[in-house]
């Protein structure tokens, strides 16, 4: 553990990409091997198991440390973090230890089901031989939400520094389905065994954002638009041995959508489609669905019949990324969609699975024109890919561009705030907002993000200063401050007391100039979410 | 009968009736008891102040002429019907605890204080009360101070780090005590000490008044990375990350401060290194002052007052809230609990 903190700590003092590819190269190559492992695994967001709850960890620290509860609960909130608030209230420890990452890990694992008084002496226990920095880890081990500082990609260009293997080659051997407990190191960064990973997908390739006018782009002959469908985006595997569908956060889906069972029996063997999973209107024109109606089957591991008429599930493909076994992304993708065409024109009728349209236009004013229908078909916007680009690894920006419409937006007046946590701990960053219904004040949404540092900084002074009640870590303010919120998207929502739920709410302006008297009403929105095509969702419940 | 209260809590801040004088008090009165030179204790405008003669040259400094007078720490003077005398409080040079004795009922107002020995500062005297107004910026129980000499050890190990990779150190400090107690504490033979001006003025004022420093340059035109290569440069936490600051070239920027204990405020100031250095008392610090007054009653002020407060009625204290208008180390990060109106009276 004593290694792993100094990993942290080089990591969590610098803001250097190379600096921290450096440090955790470094690690990769003098660290014990189950601990690399373990490493990759935790920065690729893979946890062991919680063995011991929050609340748990909450008493018995408290316990420690002497303190009643309540003030270990009071000083969360002004640390931001559950493990550090822990790690700090702790007495100082009586032993030292170097046991590494891998055998505590191994440790707690061991612990899950063990009665109550067993994992409170395990965990006591471990307290007292770690230093602060390391029981900080030790804990988040625990809580999760294990962040360092270094993205995916970040740790893979370490590894390959580290071992020489090609970075797409590494990117790809950490897809999918493992875990430590299921493999080693060596087998982890090993070439492929065939055998073993039939169902290994490959990694997404991701586009930026386009700021710019689309004619700085050049030709659009030179471009494929296509819709930005507003699913699941979902990797579909048909090998020996193999039949997967995965979702963009590498979780293995293919039984919670049976839709797409048939598929086995019909693609091609050596096929990897990249494509958008959406539940699906099941009569008429054979329209998405929005996101609501799909985000009722994502939780379910059963699907019950009903729902599974109600939400039918379909993948509009985008791209091929294996045919007949090759692995063809390096292929320009204009041939990649000629061959995905005809994989997909060769399957009989009824299948869940067909091609995500081209958008087609004369010029970029055709295509713009198209793209402000996108809402009426439930897409976010247009996707641009360049007909000759490979399928990169990761975001690469230059080939593909998303060309989302601008969001709505809606003036509204904060009523309630909350703290922040990690670095927004002791800063008001969470907002509850509410619009005007008649003379009444409606709560519809919250928000946490959009502004500066300097502007939350401000609004906390403002918090502290004008608090008119509070509610454990929520504070209710007079409603003052009007802010202009932006958001993607509206959906009926009986079990909000406003009727309405927003899709990615989120402040852009903090609008000083504007009086309460002049903020949207609760009637906006209804119209809104009226002028939307397809409700997957009942109307609004009667009692407002 | 009840008698009446020694020291009251008032809007422009604690008040003596029976000495007719307020203890660092927030708006303009006419006599004025100053625990130290920090702005939100030593304000301008009032009528006369009083304070220790080793704070004084440093409030003449920041308010200017006056009408001062001064006293030496444990020396009694009657004002009105009350008896007051300055204990050292620790907190920087010259700072006090007020001692203010009615009757042999004696109620003390801590200011700000720590009871570590910071190497610079009159060391902390804790002094029987039966009443205590203790601040408490750092009253939670994440915030625990290591030794002085460990806290300088890595400062000295940092900037020796630095100056062997050739670059500058920029060292945030609070100009008044904080940047004087790592003059004091460092290993002057690593390299060339450079101060902002505001640090340097501080040092010039400390200087005359005897207090001893190491060698220091002030930043101006023609100092900087080239000219002092491996220095360390002393500076207000405000200059961290300013133009001002980019004279230092690829600097490593670090700021000295009891917050930096929370790794979220470092981040949030967008530092890779802090060190946790603060001129309040932590939360042992805080219990262990309060317990050597003996006092029954305390009143908390300056931070999680609150939360200190519920802390303290658990631990059998009859506890207050004295509201304040200003905040002083606590700028980042703050919980200036004032909520209530200032209802600072106990409720017995």
């Amino acid at each position: 553990m004593i290694r792993f903190a100094a990993l942290f700590d080089a990591l969590d003092r610098t803001t250097k990409t190379n600096a921290k590819v450096a440090a955790l190269a470094e690690y990769f190559r003098e660290a014990p091997e189950a601990d690399r492992l373990w490493t990759i695994a935790l920065l690729s967001g893979r946890r062991p198991k919680r063995a011991v709850t929050s609340t748990e960890l909450r008493i018995w620290a408290a316990e420690a440390a002497g303190l009643p509860l309540w003030l270990v609960e009071e000083a969360y909130p002004v640390v931001g973090d559950l493990a550090e608030t822990i790690a700090l209230i702790l007495p100082a420890a009586g032993q030292t230890s170097d046991r590494p990452l891998a055998t505590w890990i191994t440790d707690l694992i061991a612990l899950t089901g063990q009665p109550a008084a067993a994992r409170r002496s395990f965990i006591l226990a471990a307290w007292d031989q770690l230093a602060t920095a390391e029981r900080f880890l030790f804990n988040k081990l625990i809580t999760g939400g294990f962040r360092m500082g270094v993205s995916r990609g970040l740790m893979t260009r370490a590894l390959a520094e580290a071992t020489g293997i090609a970075e797409s080659a590494l990117a790809h051997r950490l897809m999918g389905d493992w875990s430590p407990q299921t493999t080693s190191y060596a087998r982890l960064i090993a070439p492929d065994d065939p055998q073993a990973d039939a169902a290994k997908p490959y990694p997404f390739a991701l586009a930026a954002a386009l700021e710019a006018e689309p004619g700085s782009l050049g030709q659009p002959g030179d471009w494929l638009a296509e819709w930005k469908w507003d699913g699941i985006r979902g990797q579909l595997i048909h090998r020996p041995g193999a039949f997967a569908l995965w979702s963009r956060g590498e979780e293995l889906i293919t039984d919670r959508f049976p839709e797409f069972a048939p598929l086995a029996d019909f693609l091609p063997m050596g096929t990897v489609i990249d494509g958008e999973v959406l539940a699906w209107h099941a009569a008429g024109d054979g329209a998405p669905q929005p996101f609501a109606a799909l985000q009722k089957r994502i939780g379910r591991l059963n699907v019950s019949k009903k729902l599974l008429a109600e939400a039918p599930a379909r993948m509009l493909a985008y791209d091929l990324l294996e045919d007949a076994g090759q692995d063809i992304r390096a292929r320009p993708l204009a041939e990649r969609r000629a061959r995905l065409a005809a994989i997909i024109a060769a399957l009989p009728g009824g299948m869940a699975l067909a091609l995500s349209p081209p958008v087609m236009a004369d010029d970029w004013a055709g295509v713009a024109t198209l793209r402000a229908t996108a809402r009426d078909r439930n897409a976010e916007g247009l996707m641009l890919k360049r007909l000759s680009s490979p399928y990169h690894l990761g975001r690469k920006r230059g080939d593909w561009w998303k060309w989302k419409l601008d969001p709505h937006t809606v003036d509204a007046v904060m009523i309630y705030a909350q703290a922040g946590s990690g670095r927004r701990a002791t800063l008001y960053t969470d907002f509850t907002f509410a619009v005007r219904d008649g003379d009444d004040l409606v709560p519809f949404t919250k928000a946490y993000s959009g502004l500066t540092d300097a502007e939350f900084r401000q609004i906390t002074d403002w918090v502290r200063r004008n608090t008119l009640e509070r509610f454990g870590p929520v504070r209710r303010v007079p409603p003052e401050l009007v802010f202009e919120l932006a958001f993607e998207g509206i959906q009926a929502s009986p079990r909000h007391k406003s009727g309405i739920a927003l899709r990615f709410p989120r402040m852009i302006r903090w609008r000083r100039d504007k009086p309460v008297a002049e903020i949207d009403t609760l009637d906006t929105l209804r119209a809104l979410l009226a002028g939307q095509r397809g409700f997957s969702t009942p109307a609004p419940p009667e009692d407002i | 009968m009840a008698r009446d209260p020694v020291l009251i809590f008032t809007e422009k801040g604690i008040y003596c009736p029976d000495g007719d004088f307020f203890i660092d008090p927030w708006r303009p009165v006419a006599r004025a008891l100053i625990t130290h030179g920090h702005s939100d204790h030593a304000r301008p405008g009032h009528g006369s102040y009083l304070a220790t003669a080793a704070a004084a040259p440093v409030i003449r400094h920041r308010l200017g002429d006056v009408a001062m007078d001064t006293i030496a720490y444990g020396e009694p003077r009657r004002i009105g019907g009350v008896t007051v005398s300055f204990h050292p409080a620790g907190h920087v040079p010259g700072s006090a605890q007020i001692r203010v004795e009615r009757a042999g009922e004696v109620w003390v107002v801590s200011g700000d204080y720590k009871v570590q020995d910071d190497g610079l500062s009159e060391p902390f005297a804790p002094v029987p009360c039966h009443s205590f107004i203790s601040e408490c910026t750092f009253g939670l129980p994440v915030f625990h101070w290591q030794s002085n000499a460990a806290v300088m050890g890595q400062i000295n190990r940092w900037w020796a780090a630095n100056a062997a990779e050739g670059r500058v150190s920029v060292l945030g400090a609070y100009a008044l005590g904080k940047a004087q107690r790592i003059l004091t504490g460092i290993d002057a033979s690593i390299g060339p000490v450079l101060t902002h001006g505001a640090v340097e003025a501080t040092n010039a004022v400390l200087r005359a008044q005897g207090i001893r420093l190491p060698a220091t340059t002030q930043v101006t035109a023609g100092v900087d990375a080239a000219s002092h290569p491996g220095a360390l440069v002393l500076a207000p936490p405000s200059a961290l990350g300013s133009v001002w600051a980019a004279r230092f070239g690829p600097a490593a920027q670090a700021f000295a401060s009891g917050w930096m204990a929370l790794r979220g405020v470092r981040r949030r100031r967008g530092l890779a290194q802090g060190f946790v250095l603060s001129d309040h008392a932590d939360w042992d610090g805080l219990n262990a002052a309060i317990r050597a007054t003996g006092a029954e009653r305390v009143f908390v002020t300056h931070g999680y007052t609150s939360v200190f407060r519920r802390w303290l009625e658990t631990q059998g204290y009859e506890a207050g809230i004295v509201a304040t208008e200003y905040e002083g180390e606590g700028l980042d990060a703050p919980e200036a609990e004032v909520i209530a109106p200032p209802a600072a009276e106990p409720t017995t």
